[in-house]
């Protein structure tokens, strides 16, 4: 009977609005990508995210040699044999893709954060937003709550705006009132959504010095690739999102997870 | 998991701070002495010297803040137009009041309210809000409130700065005689008071030195306990024998190799107010991270090295407008150096205090300038001292370990 020596690693994120888990093997190769509902049960979520992981790669947990939980909800994976902050494994995760100095840019359901990194993947620096949810995927969600709009339509009724509202305040609710009253006026739809991601790159990008190359991660560019063609316009520069970008966080947890065991 | 240890003069510190409230409770029963209310970095060597029994609302204001009762009391005092905004210490009190509440009266038995003073003295060198503060109370009991107008954002403390406020403080003598009936100023006890005050003062200072050691035998957050004396009782022999036997206790540890916190991997420089409702929480978590906090301006503001009893006035003067908080940035970046030269930290943590700017020094470029011209990385943490609705407790723990991560390399 041979023994199969566990040769896979597990990141979960735990987020405040999604739960992800992402498997590597020993190269690194990405074996499975799961994005769920976080929901208001954390551990429930990681077990979900890590049995909807495995199942998509076709293996067991006896597989799985370390892992490594990261997120808002990190302390509420039982399973996991390590935690890491979400500053270290979205940093982790983009050098992966980007082995050179750049800023990371995520924006997540509830933080924010801006990541500087050297060029050897070196966190030189951190910011995250302070407490406020404005500019976060809350903020967005928010928005398409009050305005009855799917959130999958929010993209592409941006990318077909042929205006753009300027969003006056900094709270989500006073920014709910102002849209309300917008759309009451007969304001396009279409340029509410796109003044509304305005609003988002604003907030981000007043947070830090966006220095260098930008890479974006997170949710909300994963769903609205247009906030990153946003930043790029306010920074003059293109703005690059990184592969899965929902999925960044927990991809670096694994690679941790895979760094912890073979180094 | 770690233990907070625990220095054994912490148990006289129960003792003294008992003492001090049961001394003025007594006096605000009796009619004698008379009692004075003195901000924190006020000039309550002028009032000993009065005969008075110093009484301190900041203290009473950190005591609601650790207690957590702060959050129960602030808006009793939003809603008689004390905005949310402002400082929580004064929130917090005033609201207490307004509640008919006091910690004090659930830790010391006999205890039933706040002593009512005969005079409410500020000074402005911290911010306006004490002097508005003190004049709530002033309206409420019909008390004098008299006090010395500060500077703000000085330079250099220079001649004209000293003689500013050694002459209001002399006028601020003679106003208390007046406003309170008869209480004199004895001279021979001010130079006694500001010898031991001094005296309080160095020992005080030594003791937070001994966080240069490596490793540290102290934190912040132990500081922001052991600093009650010096806020309270500065000017007492009681204050100097506190400090004493608090040093000799350290020495001790410094010469066992006793770490405050074991394994100290990291050292960091505390910049602005404690978040005195998560204190244990926060000493718990950098214990947790092996990282030790040796050092804070925050507990070094009661370090008044210009006093001297041979030039009362002038010194107190001096030592009151000498103090960070009154001075501008760039005196601000070279004393960070020079708490670096000591202290040898690793890294910043700023406090940005929602309702206290003065305290909050992240506000105008400070750390990134700190931190470009020394190489010395730092986070802001968003919180407040004594409001915790303004902290949002996993954010900040999600900053602090992931700086510490940063730091790890």
């Amino acid at each position: 009977m041979t023994v199969m020596t566990p040769s896979l690693y597990l990141g979960i994120d735990i987020g405040s609005t999604t739960a992800k888990a992402v498997l590597v093997d020993r190269e690194g190769e990405v074996r499975a990508r799961v994005v769920q509902r976080s929901g208001y049960d954390f551990a429930a979520a990681a077990t979900a995210v890590r049995g909807a992981a495995l199942s998509a790669a076709g293996v067991g947990p006896e597989s799985v040699a370390m892992v490594v939980s990261t997120g808002y909800g990190r302390r509420n994976v039982a399973f996991a044999e390590q935690q890491r902050t979400e500053i270290l494994c979205h940093a982790r995760g983009v050098h992966h893709f980007y082995p050179e100095a750049l800023t990371v840019v995520d924006i997540g359901g509830q933080d924010n954060k801006v990541i500087h990194l050297g060029a050897c993947g070196e966190r030189l620096g951190f910011t995250m937003n302070r407490k406020c949810a404005a500019g976060t995927g809350a903020f967005i969600e928010e928005i398409a709550y009050r305005l009855d709009l799917p959130l999958a339509e929010l993209n592409r009724l941006a990318e077909s705006a042929e205006g753009e509202v300027t969003i006056g305040s900094f709270c989500t609710v006073f920014s709910c009132t102002e849209i309300l009253g917008m759309a009451r006026r007969g304001v396009p739809i279409a340029d509410i959504i796109k003044g509304v991601f305005r609003s988002v790159v604003k907030r981000v990008a007043e947070m830090d010095a966006l220095d260098g190359k930008v890479v974006m991660t997170g949710g909300v560019v994963d769903h609205n690739p247009i906030v990153a063609v946003m930043l790029g316009e306010a920074l003059g520069r293109p703005v690059v999102i990184a592969p899965h970008p929902q999925a960044v966080g927990a991809l670096g947890a694994a690679l941790i997870a895979r760094d912890l065991m073979l180094n | 998991m770690a233990e907070i240890k625990k220095l054994e003069t912490a148990k006289l510190m129960k003792k003294v701070m008992a003492d001090h409230f049961y001394e003025i409770d007594a006096a605000a029963k009796s009619g004698s002495p008379k009692v004075a209310w003195c901000t924190s970095v006020g000039p309550a060597e002028l009032l000993r010297a009065m005969g008075f029994v110093v009484y301190f609302p900041e203290n009473h204001a950190a005591i609601l803040g650790a207690s957590r009762a702060a959050n129960d009391c602030i808006p009793a005092a939003n809603a008689i137009g004390y905005s949310p905004e402002i400082c929580s210490y004064l929130t917090s009190d005033i609201g207490a009041y307004l509640k008919g509440f006091t910690p004090l009266a659930k830790i010391y038995d006999g205890i039933e309210a706040i002593p009512k003073p005969d005079v409410l003295v500020y000074n402005t060198n911290q911010c306006r809000d004490v002097k508005d503060w003190f004049e709530w109370y002033a309206r409420e009991w019909k008390v004098p409130c008299l006090g010395i107008e500060s500077f703000v954002n000085v330079g250099e403390v220079t001649k004209y700065h000293v003689d500013s406020i050694a002459g209001q403080m002399k006028k601020l003598a003679a106003d208390i005689t007046a406003a309170t009936g008869g209480s004199r100023l004895d001279e021979d006890l001010l130079k006694e008071t500001l010898r031991l005050s001094r005296r309080c003062s160095d020992l005080w200072k030594e003791v937070l030195e001994m966080a240069a050691h490596k490793p540290s035998p102290l934190t912040f957050f132990d500081g922001t306990i052991h600093m009650g004396p010096a806020v309270v009782m500065r000017g007492t022999q009681i204050a100097v024998d506190y400090y004493e036997t608090l040093l000799k206790e350290l020495r001790g540890w410094v010469g066992e190799g006793v770490a405050a916190v074991a394994g100290e991997r990291h050292r960091l420089y505390w910049e602005g107010m404690p978040i005195w409702g998560k204190l244990r929480e926060n000493a718990k978590l950098f214990l947790d991270l092996k990282t030790c906090v040796v050092a804070s301006t925050y507990c070094n503001s009661w370090i008044f090295t210009a006093l001297d009893p041979d030039d009362p006035w002038n010194s107190m003067a001096r030592a009151y407008t000498e103090l960070f908080i009154v001075r501008d940035d760039d005196y601000k970046e070279d004393y960070y150096r020079r708490m670096l030269e000591i202290f040898g930290f690793d890294g910043v943590i700023f406090h940005d205090a929602k309702t206290c700017p003065n305290n909050s020094n992240c506000r105008y470029g400070l750390p990134q300038r700190f931190a470009k011209a020394t190489g010395i990385p730092f986070i802001t943490i968003d919180g407040d001292l004594n409001d915790l609705r303004c902290y949002s407790e996993e954010q900040a723990i999600t900053k602090i370990e992931a700086f510490v991560e940063q730091l790890d390399g």
